[in-house]
């Protein structure tokens, strides 16, 4: 085969990995030829694992990296020339998502009327639950998201910083007095000043929270764009949508979460959900001093005792436990369900998650944390 | 200047160090060598990401510099800072020597030279290149750290403004881990080549016993092999890794067991499991893990 058929048979790969769904970037495919060329083309081995390492970058990438490499170099021991069917996308399971042309009716140019009833019809909406609306109310209320002002919870930071008191800064000091050809004429302090904490959302995507996906994403989306956020989906597996959160667009964010989560309005087994989140990211730290949000409704298929078992731990590692419940914003609702129950003896703050003014609730007890 | 030639060379060496490579990770490390590029090492905590690093160091002959990564740590505590109370003392000495006679820029140039700067680590591994620089547990650092890193990991070199630019006369052989507690930055990630560490086969983890803890029979490190295999199948919050594979071997070992049944391993499980959770369930299910 010639060099240029190689590079064409390589580049392929490169691309149908794409296709597959693994960011592979332009530099990325360089260095993946240039590093098959150090370890020998014959080598089928090699190749495969020059390309895992210069092509992936998290575990979740390789197994969709094994699947296409297979598929590419299938037959033959060496790299073949013939081009092969590209990896069909995974299906992509979209979030509901609002129209954006709700807009007819609102804000004649300098009608104060029109204004002030757009704008009262805004206050109502901020209110009503968002199960009960249609969805040409709920696109208006995805707008309104812009408008929610997170901020990060805080704590006192290990390090120091100059301040105007505090205790003496000896580096600063001296620093000062090499300025001064060492006569100590000005002493400097400095305190603790504070960080800002991880916040931790955990959104239950089960059949059950179906008509507040939708919002609950939003609102993760803002907390995501606006401080250090991680965000987790919980249903029947866990789904990490930092990444796709961290879109600018909402609606982008939207749909790349409505695209990595595989278990949208399925049932719920929150504590087998915790219990896998725990093991593979809260454990290893980041749980660890942060404060996690669960956005869940409590209603628990699996084993309560398990729920109650991990939601001890999580409670154990983390700063600070807020359980929205979309539910409590009702009349006379009571914590009965098994899962609510089990749950509430670990949550610190429990409040409301069913309406915009709900969530500005929900983002004070985050800042306040 | 090739430090390996091939990635069985590479295997052969760590191999000499008593560190047991696969043909991925002996792959990787070659490539990362070649191509200049650092190696970031991710996987599950025991499954010897650091330990590469220092094996890489003994193989290859290599000093190690080690960056242990935290929050909140910044530019000054990886690369260098100035030694303030020596230049203070430096500057009386000056003083009192020179009675009156001074040239104030020759002292001011003196204060910024070379004795008075304190070199951490990535300014340590730049100067004495050829080395082995493991950058340990990058994802606790901050955000702003990691740019700081790519900076340096993409240009080898750093400038001090009194001193000048040091630059590495070979790139470092640079090993990242990270326990994925936070998602490395991509730009970072595409830096770096990539690979996941899992934990070893039973036959590797046997060899890996074998050789780290030669002392140990080779019936006793099956055994306990084989039972840290089962408990890491029982769906613990921290299953062990192969250190704690190893320390167990060895902790069974000085207490002069010679086979492995569920007394002498539910005495000296504390070794190997630290979660009391886990400790419950491993010790329930001791029988049927030792049976089977």
């Amino acid at each position: 085969m010639t060099a240029a058929g190689v590079e064409t048979t390589l580049l392929g790969f490169t691309r149908a990995l794409r296709a597959a769904g693994i960011a592979v970037t332009q530099d990325r495919a360089q260095v993946f030829l240039a590093a098959t060329a150090r370890v020998g083309l014959g080598d089928q081995q090699r190749t495969y694992w020059a390309g895992r390492a210069t092509l992936c970058s998290c575990p979740e990438d390789l197994p969709v990296y094994d699947k296409v490499f297979w598929a590419w170099f299938a037959d033959d021991g060496s790299t073949g020339t013939a081009q092969r069917p590209v990896m069909p996308m995974p299906p992509s399971k979209q979030a509901p998502l609002g129209e954006d042309d709700a807009d007819a009716g609102e804000g004649g140019p300098g009608d104060d009327l029109v204004v002030r009833v757009a704008a009262s019809d805004v206050e109502v909406l901020r209110h009503r639950d968002i199960a009960s609306m249609t969805e040409g109310e709920r696109a208006r209320l995805a707008r309104q998201f812009a408008r929610l002002s997170p901020r990060p919870p805080s704590r006192t930071s290990y390090r120091r910083r100059p301040a105007r008191r505090g205790t003496l800064d000896t580096d600063a000091t001296l620093r000062r007095m090499l300025a001064r050809m060492g006569e100590p004429l000005e002493l400097r302090h400095r305190h603790r000043s504070r960080r800002d904490r991880r916040v931790v959302l955990l959104v239950d995507v089960s059949g059950s929270m179906g008509p507040y996906a939708d919002a609950l994403l939003r609102l993760a989306h803002r907390m995501t764009r606006s401080m250090s956020t991680e965000t987790f989906s919980v249903g029947t597996r866990v789904t990490r949508l930092t990444r796709a959160m961290r879109l600018r667009d909402a609606d982008q964010a939207l749909r790349a979460a409505g695209d990595v989560v595989p278990d949208w309005s399925g049932g719920t087994r929150l504590g087998e959900g915790l219990q896998a989140f725990l093991q593979r990211w809260g454990q290893r730290g980041m749980v660890r001093g942060a404060v996690v949000v669960v956005f869940s409704d409590g209603w628990e298929r699996g084993d309560a005792a398990l729920l109650a078992e991990q939601m001890r731990r999580l409670h154990l590692l983390a700063h600070r436990v807020v359980w929205v419940n979309p539910h409590k914003g009702a009349a006379g609702y009571q914590p009965v369900q098994v899962g609510m129950a089990a749950a509430l003896p670990y949550v610190d703050d429990f409040v409301a998650g069913h309406s915009l003014a709900a969530f500005e609730r929900v983002l004070e007890v985050v800042g306040d944390a | 200047m090739s430090l390996v030639n091939s990635p069985d060379d590479l295997a052969a060496r760590l191999e000499k160090t008593g560190y047991l490579s696969d043909e991925a990770l002996a792959t990787v490390g070659f490539l990362a060598m070649e191509l200049g590029r650092p190696l970031l090492l991710e996987g599950e905590p025991g499954t010897g990401k650091t330990a590469l690093a220092e094996a890489l160091a003994e193989g290859l002959g290599l000093p190690l510099v080690r960056l242990q990564c935290y929050e909140g740590i910044d530019a000054s505590q990886a690369l260098y800072d100035w030694d303030f109370p020596r230049q203070i003392l430096h500057l009386r000495a000056v003083e009192a020597a020179a009675d009156g006679r001074l040239d104030v820029d020759e002292v001011e140039g003196g204060l910024f030279a070379e004795r008075f700067l304190v070199a951490r680590p990535i300014l340590r591994a730049l100067r004495e290149a050829p080395v082995v620089l493991l950058i340990d547990e990058v994802d606790r650092a901050d955000d702003e750290f990691e740019a700081f890193l790519l900076e340096v990991l993409s240009t080898w070199q750093v400038t001090i403004p009194e001193l000048g630019t040091v630059a590495a006369a070979v790139p470092p052989v640079v090993v990242l881990t990270s326990n994925r507690t936070r998602e490395v930055h991509d730009a970072l990630k595409r830096r770096c080549l990539y690979h996941w560490i899992d934990h070893p086969t039973l036959e590797r983890e046997v060899a890996i016993v074998r050789s780290r803890a030669p002392e140990v029979s080779a019936e006793l490190a099956r055994q306990v092999v084989e039972l840290v295999h089962e408990v890491r199948g029982a769906d613990l919050v921290k299953p062990p890794g192969v250190a704690e594979t190893l320390d167990w071997a060895r902790a069974l070992e000085r207490l002069g067991t010679t086979t492995l049944d569920v007394e002498a391993a539910a005495r000296t499980l504390g070794v190997a499991v630290k979660y009391r959770e886990d400790a419950d369930r491993v010790r329930a299910a001791l029988d049927r893990m030792l049976a089977g």
